[in-house]
């Protein structure tokens, strides 16, 4: 069954609606990015539930004109009418007033879904048009999802990629060094305005698969998973198009295989697992990599500590120096260096002697600056210079 | 009317003029009806307490943040009508290090403005912005991601990204804000040989005691215009009281050590 889905072989519905949230994932991924990178990520929430008093009155109106209300592209317009509503209120007392941001979100978000939410009811006992499924924008619905919504969201995706193509120079520098991009002449707030045009088309269009409430999730998640694996904004902006694309294809198919599985919020859960993924294992900025890299360092330290112990005669106080010490075969369990420990702790010390020369001479500044008490000169310098620091050398006394 | 006309010529030719010039925070006026007038191949140092205005002096006369008042023209031009001819190197602590960048790509961002609609980076672009890095002496760090860089190499690459704009006017905030010393003579070469091929430098300062030693002129800040003029014969003992008032016990003797 499940296989079934991944492979698009569950009829017609399912085939869409999988096709089609793989490509709202990939507009999200892609339009979320810069949203993320300019350090405004929460501003999505506050856009995305800001659409639901449009939907209501979009629907009302129509109503009240004599359709049944439901007409996708009249829905959608009043939701980005008011969702842009929402992003000038936050923009107008995050300017105006002394509000911060997440202060001027928390307030729109609550206070226009609040009014969606009233409207909704209302809807409910007005008796006009046919309301049913209408709070399926909460949390999105795609069993009658048609062939045009499928356009729809393939055109919005479309237009969301070009004008990132467009426009990923000028974001970026904008994101980067909004001062720098305003001096050599670049309009940030007309790019601001550029990159929430971006969101809010994704959100929109993402009402339908994914609701107003989770298609935050959409827009964030996939460019924080992107970050773990590059530090580059052209890489990361294909990595998180590549996440949210396949978020949206896989969440989409497990739902259609699954008994009982929304569609919206296993698309969410199955970005979270890519997330989690990258969180665990990326290379460098992944976790485990980050508590491996600490570890050897930590190994590096003390088995150093140790020697130099050793080289000194002084005793080994530290249990783990000893461990480390022991199981590297330098030392015996009562902490007497065996002849291999000797060896190396005469080799430390006479890094160390080394080093300190160095660090006395004006002349080996630069090299000065890389020492850290664990790189070994001979990485830093060359066998010539090596020998003129070790002829300034006590002779160094045997081990 | 003479002197009106010499001001008329003075804007005309001047890399860039400041008349006017007031920007409030909320109801307080951090820069006060400032004139600036830069001298066409020198070395100005822009100078005063902290909280003076230096910093903003400079962003609003780049439209970084906007003006109450006030008129700028830079080579007699409208500013919007002159920024390719305009280099600025803002603060180091301004932006987040830790971006998805390597050195090579801050200093294209120099290079935005020549690149095409599609911002499409060509061997020129790249050749401009390896040269711009050799001159501040980080070639070697190209391909590193910025967040692995020192404060000092941070601010080098920053020099870079103005260089790589080939600007005729180069306005740096605090550039030797917590660099090491290393990097403070190196930008400080690099500044001496932008001036010497006849490119016009501001600089907002703080370290009084390397004014004489860097400078050709000052500007002395303090909300309002203090002084202006050649470092010999405006950096005085009382135009620095003016413009520090009591916060300054004295003035600091120049280093022995600061770059001739």
């Amino acid at each position: 069954m499940v296989a079934d889905a991944l492979l698009l072989q569950l009829g017609y519905n399912a085939v869409l609606v999988t096709l089609g949230a793989a490509v709202l994932g990939v507009a999200a991924g892609v339009g979320g990015t810069f949203l993320f990178l300019r350090g405004r990520a929460l501003l999505s929430d506050a856009v995305s539930h800001a659409t639901l008093p449009g939907v209501g009155l979009a629907f009302i109106l129509m109503a009240l004109l004599g359709g049944d209300g439901r007409n996708v592209l009249g829905l959608l317009t009043g939701a980005a009418v008011s969702a842009a509503a929402g992003l000038l209120c936050v923009s107008w007392l995050t300017t105006r007033t002394r509000l911060s941001e997440d202060a001027a979100i928390g307030a729109v978000l609550s206070v226009f879904f609040g009014f969606g939410i009233v409207l909704l009811t209302v809807i409910q006992s007005l008796g006009v048009g046919s309301p049913a499924g209408l709070d399926s924008v909460l949390l999105g619905a795609t069993a009658g999802m048609l062939r045009a919504d499928a356009m729809l969201l393939l055109v919005a995706a479309a237009l969301t990629l070009a004008m990132v193509l467009l426009l990923r120079r000028p974001l970026t520098l904008a994101a980067f060094d909004p001062g720098f991009a305003t001096a050599t002449g670049r309009n940030v707030a007309r790019l601001d305005l550029a990159m929430m045009g971006l969101v809010l088309a994704v959100v929109v269009v993402g009402l339908k698969i994914v609701g107003l409430i989770l298609i935050v999730a959409l827009l964030i998640i996939p460019p924080v998973t992107a970050r773990f694996w590059t530090e580059q904004v052209s890489r990361m902006l294909l990595l998180s198009g590549l996440a949210g694309g396949l978020a949206g294809y896989i969440g989409a198919a497990l739902s259609a295989a699954l008994p009982n599985m929304p569609t919206g919020p296993v698309i969410v859960l199955v970005s979270f697992a890519l997330f989690l993924v990258s969180l665990l294992a990326a290379p460098r900025r992944g976790v485990l990599s980050a508590w491996v890299r600490h570890r050897s360092h930590q190994r590096a330290v003390h088995i150093r500590q140790g020697l130099l112990a050793l080289a000194g005669g002084q005793p080994i106080y530290e249990r783990l120096t000893l461990r480390l010490l022991q199981r590297a075969g330098l030392a015996r369990a009562d902490g007497v260096a065996t002849e291999e420990g000797e060896a190396a702790a005469a080799k430390a010390m006479l890094d160390e002697a080394r080093w300190q020369i160095v660090l006395r001479e004006p002349a080996h500044a630069a090299a000065a600056r890389r020492y850290d008490g664990l790189t070994r000169l001979e990485e830093v310098l060359t066998p010539d210079q090596l020998a003129a620091i070790d002829a300034a050398l006590p002779r160094p006394r045997a081990v | 009317m003479l002197h009106r006309a010499t001001q008329v010529e003075t804007l005309q030719s001047a890399p860039l003029a400041v008349r006017g010039l007031t920007v409030s925070y909320g109801e307080k006026p951090a820069v006060f009806s400032v004139d600036m007038t830069l001298r066409a191949g020198a070395m100005t140092a822009i100078i005063g307490p902290n909280g003076a205005g230096k910093s903003t002096l400079l962003k609003a006369a780049l439209g970084v943040v906007t003006p109450l008042s006030g008129h700028v023209t830079a080579f007699g031009l409208p500013i919007s009508a002159a920024r390719d001819r305009i280099a600025y190197v803002p603060q180091r602590a301004s932006v987040d290090w830790d971006f998805p960048v390597r050195v090579i790509d801050v200093v294209l961002m120099g290079l935005y403005g020549q690149l095409g609609l599609l911002g499409q980076i060509r061997g020129r672009h790249k050749a401009r912005a390896i040269e711009a890095l050799a001159r501040v002496g980080m070639t070697d760090f190209a391909q590193r991601q910025i967040g692995q860089l020192s404060g000092g190499q941070q601010q080098r690459v920053f020099l870079a990204r103005a260089l790589a704009q080939g600007a005729d006017l180069y306005l740096l905030d605090e550039p030797f804000a917590g660099v090491d010393a290393a990097t403070e003579a190196a930008i400080v070469d690099v500044l001496r040989s932008l001036r010497d091929e006849g490119k016009t430098i501001a600089v907002v300062h703080h370290d009084l005691s390397t004014v004489e030693a860097y400078f050709d002129d000052v500007f002395l800040l303090n909300t309002q215009e203090i002084a202006t003029g050649p470092v010999a014969t405006t950096f005085t003992d009382a135009n620095l009281a003016a413009a520090y008032g009591g916060r300054l016990q004295g003035r600091p003797a120049p280093l022995p050590g600061a770059l001739a």
